[in-house]
């Protein structure tokens, strides 16, 4: 089975969804590239089912809070019959981000999904099952987002006269 | 040591009760057969064959209720601690508790920051053995063990503490 190449692969991508998908670029060889929240579950069903990528390797979540788009969801890809990967990303809204979610095409986005909103507070609209997997039930934070404080300030435990200083 | 007052020829020996059921006790060490983090894979050898921990009758089971001491080997998370909290409970008494690893001891590596780790499992239930290590060697826990039973020897179950 001849291996694609991410030249071919943005040609055909680019000709089905034309400027919805864009900053393609190949860190370390593996195609990645963004679209909108709009047209992201398109996009997965279109490279599921036209180009092979059968695998969902992972979903995860990023933060840059000086973006005017901070919080993102990427999608790892991963066509088994070639060999090849791929990567997309989807940035949100800081206030309440949304997106579809890709249970619809991969069961097993289940809980990739879940741990995304436990730890940056993404919503998946449709998700079956949308609470926290990793972190305690009443925990209010998203502690993944850059404005969560490393250390309770009210931690007494670490005074320095504990250690004879 | 006491065992070691035998009859000179009758095959009778004289001990106390205390120390009999003590030497019973700490030669039947049964604990939970549960791991939480990396430290359970140390925990996993020292179990197996080239540690044999079953020579000094250390034999996991699968149920708390049948168990004298859990090993909490491993990160102990805010989700996990209500688990172990439960786990504890449900153990017949007399119960021991061996935390073994720095993360279990007091936090370890997530000691400075951190909004899922507990700092000390002894923060949830009372501890009798740390070991020490990240993770320990088979060793230290087989230490660990032994150092345990010392302490079991000097106890009494008869004289109410």
């Amino acid at each position: 089975m001849e291996k694609i190449s991410n030249t071919a692969l943005i040609e055909q991508i680019s000709a089905r969804f034309g400027e919805q998908t864009f900053e393609f670029s190949e860190p370390i060889g593996l195609l990645t590239f963004e679209t909108s929240k709009e047209t992201i579950i398109d996009v997965l069903t279109f490279l599921k089912t036209e180009l092979g990528f059968n695998f969902l390797t992972d979903i995860t979540g990023i933060h840059f809070p000086e973006a005017k788009l901070p919080i993102g969801v990427i999608y790892h890809l991963h066509n088994f019959r070639k060999n090849v990967r791929i990567r997309i990303k989807v940035f949100l809204e800081d206030e309440h981000p949304s997106i579809p979610t890709a249970f619809v095409l991969w069961r097993g986005a289940d809980w990739m999904e879940r741990e995304t909103y436990d730890f940056y507070g993404v919503n998946f609209e449709g998700h079956p099952d949308l609470r926290r997997i990793l972190n305690m039930d009443d925990m209010v934070a998203f502690p993944m987002r850059k404005e969560f404080p490393l250390e309770d300030p009210n931690r007494v435990d670490k005074k320095d006269f504990f250690f004879g200083r | 040591m006491s065992l070691d007052k035998m009859s000179q020829d009758g095959g009778i020996m004289v001990t106390k009760l205390d120390d009999l059921l003590n030497w019973a006790r700490l030669s039947s060490l049964w604990p939970v057969s549960f791991g939480i983090a990396c430290c359970a894979i140390e925990m996993m050898g020292a179990y197996s064959a080239n540690f044999d921990l079953d020579r000094l009758g250390v034999f996991p089971r699968p149920t708390p209720r049948q168990s004298d001491v859990i090993i909490i080997a491993g990160t102990v998370t805010f989700k996990m601690a209500e688990r172990i909290r439960r786990l504890y409970e449900q153990m017949p008494e007399p119960r021991y508790v061996i935390s073994m690893g720095s993360c279990s001891n007091c936090g370890g590596p997530y000691w400075q920051y951190g909004y899922h780790v507990v700092k000390g499992v002894d923060r949830i239930i009372p501890v009798d053995i740390y070991v020490q290590g990240c993770p320990p060697r088979p060793e230290a826990l087989i230490g660990g063990i032994i150092e345990l039973q010392k302490k079991i020897r000097g106890e009494s179950l008869l004289t109410s503490s």
